[in-house]
């Protein structure tokens, strides 16, 4: 697939990106007025999640690196501030440092030896050394071991932010995912970016072109961990717990997963993915305990018919259909909270989308659709 | 074409912002009796959350789904046995439904993760099995109760046990983690002879112990004790009774043989030694009502994790009469949940100032009722008024 | 301490030989068809627990494994020819992401169709006996017979894919896909046939391990890492690289877990040792594996024309 520059490619992306963005802004407002703060709750982990989703988009998207330990930096953020305040100190001017720094150490170290690996080789290696990650964090008995870690106090920026208070918490993690939605894009489209995007495509062209491809590579891979690990800091303060749990190597899939579901190498792609895959969870486990019955199959038909993820659906001109299926969980979302111990509503809303799904596949087939 | 699809869903959106907002008074009313209980009801061990749900039901039944007159309702939530799903789901009954009794938590991960927004947030929370030694000692808290029992006490009177049974040398095995390590020190603390071998095995996912087995045999201690919980428990007596070694070396075990694994392990759980604070034989009026009708409803034993939340629905329901469902008024609500007033299934218990029981150990043993049914009963009781040795650490 | 150090060894070998089972299929499939299929974990279950079914339906573990070995190979082909079929040309992500999604599927599947407890399957008396095999040393029979069994299988893979027509096209396939079909074979046939196969050792893997490890839902997630760090050690789609690399994990891992406390005891007291041993232990696969990757990017046999 040919990598075309961010402002080249569909600005319905962009469009609905946007849109989510603000709507996203918005929450508080709406908790506040439908005076549902676990609507808060929520969106701030979705929030936190598409900061992690759009960092490993970085090096999955861009640079076709399929990091499979993704979620050790997570970890290795979380444990940083879970550690420092368990030794008292609470102040973020060190916690926060700290921790981006030690992601940024530990991916170094696992790009310099994971890297002259290629596919499958890649994604195994870097499941390998975030499996060591995980077991460090499960041997740590000072720390908890694999029971985790309470934080009693979240960290404090003097004054300036409350981080206990649930709106201003929401409200930074808000502004750092633009602030990482903003990077990416500003890295995508420098040189450095199309470097790396051109060495995803080729890159024996581009080490022949003069570049050094594995020192661009690298330099990609420590800065995603680093994004990473700040996802890890905001996970570590909104759950006031770090266990071994949070870097799973279940958790480094799910990243994944919600990579490839909103779409790789887009922008908003992450975005999309990362709201899709928690909302779905949270909807359909609360209809029925088994939800993953439903959720599987939605995964697979997913890479079945919607090539691209979400964002392949609105670049190929679909996007009508990928908007309706964003809408589908907006609206899925307002019945779950309106009814959500009724299976009727569920069973109703999953039958449209999946006569939508098969619809819109019939469709495809009669007009010829659009392979390639 | 795209802009028109934009407004009707701009339109659609508006539309059930509005009826979302409309429907939203209807809910807040109505006077009754929440409670929320977090549990696993899917993944390997889900069969422990479905018993405990059901027990929580059968409890309710008997109470008339009343508490001091006042109608109760559960919501009930799986938290898949990950922490962090455990700990948004305590979210969620917290924010959203506005619970004022949180319940429930198998595994001490999920519920230290959890406690904390509960506890803070003035609620209180009950757990209907896990009972962590942090909690017990150095992290008690004024609202959080346990009505089953702490991590230590059990291998405690099973330690008493080797003692009474004159063992000298003997060899623990147990899963690395922190429950594991708790049983494995809850059993040194009482036990007088030697120990000559300690194992900690991968948790949760080591399914073959022929390395640990090996060592147990080279070592020929007098006899093994064992804390493998759910299905690594089936595993591990599978395995030692493949290995032939249960006549030579006799097998002591906490929590590894229960109603849901005894259908598995069958005859590989005859003659071994266990001890527990809770028995289905056990010769209380509220354990025979109990644990007969529960047969009858569903065709099958409870096992101790249905047992606690039996008595967790009791005791809560004891504070709810006390205080003449005044829920608001905390300290009284406490302080008639300290009192535990209720019929235990376990019989006489009382709450130690950790919040935590003290009652008695029994020893017990698996026999087979018909071809393919096997039960657990009662030999005799070890120990009397039992207290956790956390208990001192906590400053309340 | 001989006696003890042989022991390991053969349970180091039992737990090698269990894990080439399973890695053997998932080789084949991956090599061949250049599918990373996740699902491998939910056929090595399904597996299990047809055979547990079977077993207590037919009386007999011997009759209950034959009819579980085609019953999941007729499962597996199922999948291939409904979900499976059109992902081959896509790339390794989207089929991570669609197995994934099967494993989920599976799983309820699993708890829906058998139950949230669980099923075990009991061995026959002729099977839970011991014999010597040293003086002082009794080993027992099954585990014996999963050493047989491994070993069997890892012969019949070794003729039919150096010795047959089958094995030929196999070979052929996995160096180079399109040269195949353009010879005239029929690839689509060919693919489904090699997925069969790759189920039905799944299946072989599950049903043997099943009565010392009991049938659980999710009992084939952990242990598809396992077997996914095997033929990533042994290079893809190499069986002589899964059946080395499955024995040097067996090996290493059960090593560790028997002899390091005892090391590490020496240094630190008994407690201490034990957890930290348990902690390294754990550690040991994934450190071979970093380091068999970190000096041979691509296995200890990476197979030609990749």
């Amino acid at each position: 697939m040919p990598q075309l520059p961010l402002r080249l490619k569909s600005p319905i992306t962009s469009l609905v990106g946007s849109a989510l963005l603000i709507l996203l802004g918005l929450v508080p407002v709406a908790a506040t007025v439908l005076d549902d703060p676990f609507m808060l709750t929520l969106f701030t982990r979705v929030v936190i999640m598409a900061i992690a989703a759009v960092s490993l988009n970085l090096i999955l998207g861009y640079g076709g690196m399929v990091s499979f330990g993704h979620a050790a930096y997570i970890g290795i953020g979380g444990y940083a501030i879970g550690i420092l305040a368990h030794h008292g100190i609470n102040e973020a001017w060190i916690q926060w440092p700290v921790a981006l720094i030690g992601s940024a150490l530990s991916a170094l170290l696992i790009g310099l030896l994971s890297l002259r690996t290629k596919g499958i080789f890649f994604i195994m290696l870097t499941l390998a050394l975030a499996q060591l990650v995980y077991y460090l964090g499960n041997g740590a008995y000072a720390y908890g071991g694999d029971d985790g870690l309470t934080i009693q106090q979240r960290s404090s920026f003097g004054g300036l932010i409350d981080l206990n208070d649930k709106e201003s918490l929401f409200y930074l993690c808000w502004v750092l995912l633009v602030l990482t939605l903003w990077l990416t894009y500003r890295i995508v489209n420098s040189r450095f970016g199309m470097v790396l995007q051109g060495a995803k495509s080729n890159d024996r062209r581009m080490a022949t072109l003069g570049f050094p491809v594995f020192r661009y590579r690298l330099t990609a891979f420590v800065i995603a961990g680093t994004l990473c690990g700040l996802a890890g800091i905001l996970t570590a303060t909104y759950t006031d717990f770090i266990s071994p749990a949070m870097m799973h190597w279940t958790r480094s899939g799910d990243l994944i997963v919600m990579v490839v579901l909103g779409g790789m190498g887009s922008l908003f792609g992450p975005l999309f993915g990362a709201f899709t895959f928690l909302m779905l969870e949270e909807i359909l486990s609360s209809w029925t305990e088994y939800w993953k019955i439903v959720f599987g199959p939605i995964l697979l038909l997913v890479v079945l018919f919607a090539r691209g993820g979400i964002d392949g659906a609105m670049v190929r001109g679909a996007a009508g259909y990928a908007l309706t299926g964003l809408v589908t969980l907006f609206a899925m979302y307002i019945v779950h909270y309106l009814w959500y111990d009724d299976w009727m509503p569920a069973a109703i809303v999953l039958a449209v989308a999946a006569l939508a799904i098969v619809a819109i596949w019939l469709r495809q087939r009669r007009t010829g659709g659009q392979h390639g | 074409m795209k802009v028109s699809t934009l407004l009707r869903v701009t339109g659609a959106l508006a539309v059930s912002a509005l009826a979302l907002a409309a429907a939203e008074p209807a809910a807040a009313q109505a006077k009754k009796i929440k409670i929320g209980f977090v549990t696993t009801l899917s993944g390997p061990n889900a069969a422990y959350g479905v018993d405990m749900r059901n027990s929580f039901e059968l409890a309710l039944e008997h109470l008339g789904r009343k508490m001091g007159g006042i109608p109760v309702e559960v919501i009930y939530e799986d938290d898949e046995q990950k922490p962090e799903v455990g700990k948004q789901k305590t979210d969620k009954l917290m924010q959203r439904d506005r619970v004022d009794i949180v319940a429930g938590y198998i595994w001490s991960n999920v519920l230290l993760a959890s406690y904390k927004s509960v506890v803070d947030n003035n609620t209180f929370l009950i757990s209907a099995n896990a009972g962590p030694s942090q909690l017990a000692g150095e992290q008690c808290h004024k609202n959080f109760f346990a009505a089953s029992w702490a991590n230590e006490q059990n291998p405690m009177g099973v330690g008493h046990l080797l003692n009474q049974k004159n063992v000298q040398k003997l060899y623990i095995v147990a899963p690395n983690y922190a429950a594991g390590q708790d049983m494995a020190n809850g059993v040194k603390a009482t036990f007088k002879g030697q120990v000559v071998g300690q194992d900690m095995t991968r948790w949760p996912d080591q399914l073959d112990f022929s390395a640990e087995i090996s060592k147990i045999r080279a070592a020929k201690p007098d006899a093994v004790y064992v804390f493998f919980p759910g299905r690594a428990g089936v595993q591990f007596l599978t395995q030692y009774t493949q290995a032939n070694l249960k006549k030579e070396i006799p097998l002591y075990s906490v929590f590894t043989i229960d109603g849901v694994t005894l259908k598995l392990q069958k005859d590989q759980a005859l003659d071994t030694f266990f001890g527990l604070f809770w028995a289905p034989d056990l010769p209380y009026a509220a354990n025979t009502k109990f644990v007969t009708d529960y047969k009858k409803k569903h065709k099958d034993t409870p096992t101790f994790y249905g047992a606690q939340s039996y008595d967790v629905a009791n005791l809560i329901n004891s504070a709810v009469v006390a205080t003449k469902g005044d829920l608001k008024n905390k300290d009284a609500f406490r302080a008639a949940l300290e009192a535990a007033k209720f019929e235990s299934v376990r019989g006489p218990m009382k709450f130690n100032k950790n919040h935590f029981p003290i009652h008695a150990i029994y020893q017990q043993e698996v026999y087979k009722v018909s071809d393919s049914e096997y039960d657990i009963r009662t030999i005799s009781k070890i120990i009397d008024n039992l207290e956790d040795p956390s208990a001192p650490k906590c400053k309340m | 301490m001989t006696l003890l150090l042989v022991e390991q060894f053969l349970n180091g070998l039992q737990i090698g030989l269990l894990l080439f089972l399973l890695a053997a299929g998932l080789t084949l499939v991956f090599g061949i068809m250049d599918l990373v299929n996740l699902a491998h974990g939910s056929l090595y279950m399904m597996g299990a627990f047809f055979a547990a079914v079977l077993t207590e339906w037919t009386g007999s573990f011997l009759a209950g494994a034959l009819l579980a070995l085609p019953a999941t190979a007729l499962l597996g082909i199922v999948t291939e020819v409904i979900a499976l079929r059109n992902l081959y040309t896509r790339d390794h992500l989207d089929h991570v992401l669609a197995t994934f999604g099967l494993i989920l599927f599976f799983n309820e599947l699993a708890r829906v169709l058998f139950g949230v407890g669980g099923m075990a399957i009991p061995l026959p008396d002729s099977l839970l006996t011991h014999f010597e095999i040293l003086p002082g040393l009794p080993y027992p029979t099954y585990r014996f017979l999963i050493i047989l069994v491994g070993l069997l299988c890892a012969g019949f893979l070794y003729v039919l894919v150096q010795r047959t027509r089958l094995g030929m096209l196999i070979r052929a396939g996995a160096t180079n896909r399109e040269m195949v079909g353009a010879l005239g074979v029929d690839i689509k046939l060919l693919f489904t046939l090699v997925f069969g196969l790759g189920s039905a050792l799944a299946a072989l893997a599950g049903l043997m391990a099943a009565p010392i490890t009991t049938v659980q839902i999710g009992m084939g997630d952990n242990i598809l890492i396992l077997a996914l760090v095997v033929i990533v050690i042994g290079g893809i789609g190499s069986i002589r690289g899964a059946f080395i690399a499955s024995l040097l994990i067996g090996l290493v891992d059960t090593m560790g877990r028997a002899f390091l406390p005892n090391m590490l005891g020496t240094v630190l007291s008994p407690a201490d040792a034990g957890t930290v041993s348990e902690a390294l232990s754990s550690m040991l696969i994934y450190i071979l594996m970093s380091g068999v990757l970190i000096l041979r990017p691509a296995g200890l046999f990476p197979a030609p024309g990749r």
